[in-house]
């Protein structure tokens, strides 16, 4: 097992230096640079050159990349030019505040999803299928920013019942319960899709393992249905729901882009869009290369899980 | 059936889970505590130093925590004293002596003298100042005609220019101009911006990255105390978000509010306020080849282009029809005599025959939204259909605003016959001598992207530089903007209204033609 997971962290470390050429790569390519983002109007071409000068921007290309690969292996992310303060300090703060999004949000549509799926597929045909059905497809169906839009017209401006945007209120406030008024729209309107796709994808495992010949044992024996269900059959359909649950939490964690803007969350993704209009290089290489530091790592954790859910993947 | 009861319990568990979020959810949320003044602002600020910050988004927090030697008296672009009690100008327009103020300290407790006026400028102007490190300060050169700042006394600072400098004055009334603490600069350094410290009616209490900026009220404050206790600026980018806060009593003031957005607040609930400003919004025409080389064809656009639809129905009554180059709340060298170009197509089209340019195909460059750019893409639209309409073949090319800017300043030669723009300044001599004469053509470093070129207005905009007597400086540039109109080197479209909405606990607000938004006096129920 350990070495397995050797094996896989090795692998990760090629992945995560081709992230850091393509994100140089992409930035140092496309057109605008920080300083016109940052003079605007008055961005002469004189001006230009002496903030660019200053931002260290007038290096060659390949001398860029390597200061920069060679301050980040020391962890050193670099100043934000936009902000004006330390690329990890934003990216720490922006990523907990994401991570508490999306995490709420991947619990919710896990629970959500493998309870509506093993519902609909211990009742294949029936009512409470034929429900969850119509409501899991309506769910995917709905664009998750338009249904923020939306709760946030219903719930915030018309009842106001929940706070429309932010983390935490603007006074007082800064609690627990000020937290979730605030995180309920954005978790669940970023769930939906998640688990729309959880609930699918866990009915048709359910339903391929409800017809293995150990459940109709299981059921010979006498063992009541609900340990059937619960016990036999779910555990055996885990092995195929858990790669279904790993990327979906990597797609609500991208997600989390459009609703962090609906819902004005300070998340990381609201950060990358701001960092890529202002050209804030570093941020945005910084970002970048954090999320999918993360997001290699949440699939190795995955992996793991898998092989151990299952020994003869580990090969 | 046995396996009907664990569908009951798990459809009883989600109904507990609902139940139990409700109940966090139950008591109707309050509204912003009196004293306290929430404000929707576009975005996070950059940096609370004025000198290292370019937004308007930033000026909006700044100018309520600095003071500058002067400031524009409200309601106008004119300057008055503020931390400066008087000034004499030489005679030659070169030398500038400010007495300041006494007893002014700074929010950190220290003294605001002439030598920390020195240090200000210092710290911006020389590279060699042991500060300049804390910059960069893009803006810097809004003050490049400063040769030496010297304190004469404690009270009494000298600025030397190397070339009179009209806009000098109005200048220092700009952000760029605000003085900062040099004690704070030097305690904080690089983090100054995040720290900040002036002389204003508030002082800086709390940021939060991303959720909030507080300000105090300032008990010692020059000028009168101010009437609210307290200003949280929210940044709130998403516009539709912004409104909705509005909408739910989440903030009390927001500012830039959507064209669509403005019939949901109407009514007692809201008070909607606006504020023509110095912004100007128009289009490049390439004046150096193809069909616009020719007067009568770029006149012909300006005849063609209904700007009453532009701006009443596209911009929702947000914007006045634009005359000429200079916006009209420069009202002191504003020419009341310029009558904007009519809608006229049947014109169009003779000026069009006239010039032998009938069903000319041109490229049209729209960015899809920056700073003062409005409506961009439905402007861009419908300004395509009047000119389809006079018989001109237009394609349209539409571009991000950085890479926008990157294609449109270095010149449209080769690649477009027009683009828009837009501009907000501070002083009636910025936009014409970056953009409009033959001096500030792309390859010499200015924004005259169309290649404009007329030398009586070159010769009229180099005077009224130098030119110290306010009333001569009018004439000057009234003249250079009837050469302009009849030049047509802009198709001239729209001067913006500055808008923001308060909830009916806001009262004594008011916009000011510079943009700013100054706080000091409102009051918060």
């Amino acid at each position: 097992m350990g070495g397995y997971i050797l094996k896989r962290l090795l692998s990760a470390v090629p992945v995560l230096l081709g992230i850091t050429v393509i994100v140089f790569l992409i930035m140092a390519m496309i057109p605008g640079d920080p300083a016109t983002a940052i003079l605007g109007s008055y961005a002469t071409p004189e001006n230009v050159e002496r903030l660019n000068r200053h931002l260290g921007l007038d290096e060659p290309l390949w001398r860029q990349y390597f200061i920069w690969l060679g301050n980040l292996l020391q962890g050193d992310f670099g100043r934000s030019f936009a902000l004006n303060r330390p690329v990890l300090d934003e990216i720490l703060d922006r990523f907990s505040a994401t991570l508490i999004l999306a995490g709420t949000a991947f619990v919710l549509c896990s629970l959500l999803g493998i309870l509506a799926g093993v519902v609909s597929a211990a009742r294949q045909y029936g009512l409470a299928d034929k429900a969850i059905t119509f409501v899991v497809i309506l769910g995917i169906s709905v664009p998750s920013f338009f249904l923020g839009m939306m709760m946030i017209l219903l719930f915030a401006v018309q009842l106001r019942w929940l706070p429309v945007s932010g983390m935490y209120s603007i006074w007082g406030g800064g609690d627990l319960p000020d937290l979730i008024r605030h995180l309920t729209m954005p978790a669940f309107a970023l769930s939906v899709v998640a688990t729309g796709v959880i609930a699918r994808l866990s009915r048709g495992a359910m339903l391929e393992v409800l017809r293995q010949d150990f459940i109709r044992t299981a059921r010979a024996k006498g063992v009541h249905e609900r340990r059937v269900i619960w016990g036999h059959a779910l555990r055996a359909a885990m092995v195929s729901i858990i790669p279904v649950l790993g990327i979906q939490a990597g797609f609500v964690l991208s997600g989390a882009v459009y609703i962090e803007m609906v819902f004005q969350w300070p998340g990381v993704g609201r950060m990358l869009v701001d960092a890529i209009l202002k050209r804030d290089i570093l941020l945005v290489q910084g970002g970048v290369v954090f999320v999918a530091a993360c997001y290699v790592g949440f699939n190795i954790v995955v992996d793991v899980a898998q092989s151990w859910l299952d020994p003869r993947i580990r090969t | 059936m046995a396996n009907s009861s664990f569908t009951r319990r798990g459809t009883g568990l989600l109904a507990a889970a609902l139940l139990a979020s409700s109940a966090l959810v139950a008591p109707a949320l309050a509204q912003t505590p009196p004293g306290v003044l929430v404000v929707g602002q576009i975005a996070e600020p950059q940096a609370l130093d004025p000198h290292a910050v370019t937004a308007v988004n930033d000026f909006r927090i700044l100018m309520n925590v600095y003071d500058g030697l002067v400031r524009y008296a409200s309601g106008t672009l004119e300057v008055e004293p503020a931390l400066a009690e008087s000034w004499e100008i030489s005679d030659d327009g070169t030398v500038y002596t400010f007495a300041l103020r006494e007893g002014v300290s700074f929010h950190d407790g220290s003294a605001f003298d002439a030598d920390a006026v020195v240090w200000n400028f210092e710290r911006m102007l020389n590279e060699d100042h042991p500060y300049h490190g804390t910059g960069p300060f893009p803006l810097s050169f809004f003050f490049s005609a400063v040769d030496s700042v010297v304190a004469l006394d404690a009270n009494t600072v000298q600025f030397t220019l190397n070339e009179p400098y009209a806009p000098f004055l109005s200048n220092m009334a700009y952000p760029t101009g605000l003085i900062v603490s040099p004690a704070a600069v030097m305690e904080h350094g690089d983090d100054f911006g995040r720290n900040p410290s002036g002389t204003g009616p508030f002082r800086f209490a709390e940021w939060r990255s991303n959720e909030r900026v507080v300000v105090t009220r300032n008990e010692d404050y020059w000028d009168g105390v101010a009437g609210t206790e307290a200003v949280i600026f929210r940044p709130i980018s998403d516009a539709n978000t912004r409104v909705a806060e509005m909408l739910s009593g989440g903030i009390d003031m927001m500012v830039e509010v959507p064209p669509v957005a403005l019939s949901q607040f109407q009514g007692d609930s809201y008070e909607l306020v606006e504020q023509a400003g110095p912004h100007v919004w128009f289009l490049i025409l390439n004046a150096k080849e193809g069909p616009f080389a020719d007067q009568r064809v770029r006149q012909a656009a300006n005849y063609a282009i209904n700007k009453e639809a532009l701006v009443n129905d596209v911009l929702e009554g947000t914007a006045d029809i634009a005359a000429g180059p200079t916006p009209p709340a420069f009202a002191w060298a504003y020419n009341d005599a310029l009558e904007p170009y009519p809608h006229d197509p049947e014109r169009a089209r003779e000026l069009l025959a006239e010039a032998d340019a009938e069903g000319a195909s041109l490229t049209f460059y729209v960015t899809e939204g920056g700073s003062g750019m409005l409506d961009p893409i439905p402007m861009g639209t419908a300004i395509q259909a009047d000119l389809a309409a006079v018989g001109f073949d237009v394609t349209i090319e539409t571009y991000e605003w950085n890479t926008f800017l990157g294609r449109v300043n270095p010149g449209l030669e080769g690649k477009a016959d027009m683009a828009q723009m837009a501009w907000m300044t501070n002083d009636p001599d910025t936009l014409p001598f970056l953009t409009l004469r033959t001096d500030a053509w792309p390859d010499a470093g200015g924004f005259n992207s169309g290649y404009y070129s007329n030398p009586d207005v070159d010769a009229l905009l180099e005077a009224a530089r130098v030119e110290t007597d306010q009333e001569t400086r009018a004439r000057l540039y009234r003249e250079m903007q009837e050469i302009v109109q009849d030049d047509a080197p802009w198709v001239f479209v729209a001067n913006w209204k500055q808008n923001a909405v308060t909830s009916d606990a806001v009262e004594n607000f008011q916009l000011e033609p510079s943009f700013f938004l100054l706080l000091k006096d409102v009051v918060k129920n």
